[in-house]
């Protein structure tokens, strides 16, 4: 065993690490919040903990696989793209998925438009087609830089923008959910949505990133 | 007479609008940089319940009618770098815009 690490230890006992502490146990107040609050919505009888679980589950199960379905879908039928632009909970309902808690407004790139999301407030996010958002997402750094600098910040993800295309960036601060509808890479005539949909990542249906190219 | 739940919409797609520049306490969801800026109704999204009464567990009512408008970068921040015509979309409530034609 090799000992280069700097702690002391008795080379005449067994080898052992110095404890360290857990990082799961920390009671912060929100977390005590959140606690108390299902603890006593529990005991008064209005949901009970195996619904709590479930829901955990339900939110679990959502990935960006169901937003990558809608748009392989509108990548490949004319009138469904055009459902999706014009309402997208109706869209989503169409292939079976939830409409949705919000209002779904879909943003197509084209070779003339860029679209990025963001909610400069909080985290506002299109949850039941792309999961849980990325801790990026909320961050303050992204938050705060890409609605001046969404240039800068693309180019953060490896995303260049030519100078000719127009940047639309959309802060979702109230009851609007957004995704963007990305460009279909050339080299997919005549692919399957099934294919198709392997090219959709959740970063190109967030805007900070392209779709896949074949 | 009684109030009316749903306030009526005051403005349409193309209509010039500013912000107000308003800084009240309280659930406010209409982010500071824009306030005071000038843009243009992209389209009327519906009527939400109030978010500022909402967030006191207060109805919401009357609900009102929530816009994307849409704001030049270069208007929104004067040392913007990018293309001229980039913007910025954001949702913003009736109550909180007024007419700037």
């Amino acid at each position: 065993m090799p000992h280069d690490h700097d702690h002391p230890h008795d080379h005449a006992t067994t080898h052992r690490h110095p404890l360290r502490p857990d990082q799961d146990d920390t009671l912060t107040y929100w977390r005590a919040m959140e606690v108390a609050v299902r603890a006593l919505l529990i005991d008064k009888g209005i949901v009970t903990a195996d619904e709590v679980r479930r829901q955990v589950e339900d939110m679990d199960h959502r990935s960006p696989l169901q937003g990558a379905r809608v748009v392989a879908k509108a990548w490949a039928d004319p009138e469904y793209r055009k459902l999706l632009l014009e309402d997208g909970g109706a869209a989503c309902e169409a292939i079976g998925l939830d409409r949705g808690p919000y209002k779904l407004v879909v943003v197509e790139n084209t070779d003339a438009v860029h679209n990025v999301i963001v909610c400069t407030l909080c985290s506002c996010y299109p949850r039941w087609l792309l999961g849980l958002p990325p801790d990026w997402y909320k961050s303050r750094s992204y938050r705060s830089r890409v609605i001046n600098t969404p240039r800068e910040v693309l180019k953060e993800f490896g995303t260049s923008i030519g100078e000719e295309v127009v940047v639309r960036v959309h802060d979702s601060t109230a009851d609007m959910r957004y995704l963007v509808l990305p460009r279909r890479p050339a080299g997919t005539e005549g692919w399957s949505e099934e294919r198709l949909a392997g090219l959709v990542t959740r970063d190109s249906m967030v805007g900070v990133a392209l779709a896949r190219n074949p | 007479m009684s109030a009316p739940e749903t306030m009526a919409p005051r403005f349409r797609s193309g209509d010039e609008v500013a912000v107000r520049s308003a800084y009240p306490v309280g659930h406010v969801r209409t982010p500071y940089y824009i306030r005071g800026k000038r843009g243009v109704i992209e389209r009327l999204c519906g009527a939400f319940g109030n978010p500022e009464e909402l967030a006191y567990a207060r109805s919401g009512l009357p609900r009102q009618p929530l816009y994307r408008v849409r704001f030049l970068q270069r208007e929104v921040w004067p040392d913007y770098g990018g293309n001229p015509q980039d913007t910025v979309d954001v949702e913003i409530f009736q109550h909180w815009l007024e007419s700037a034609a």
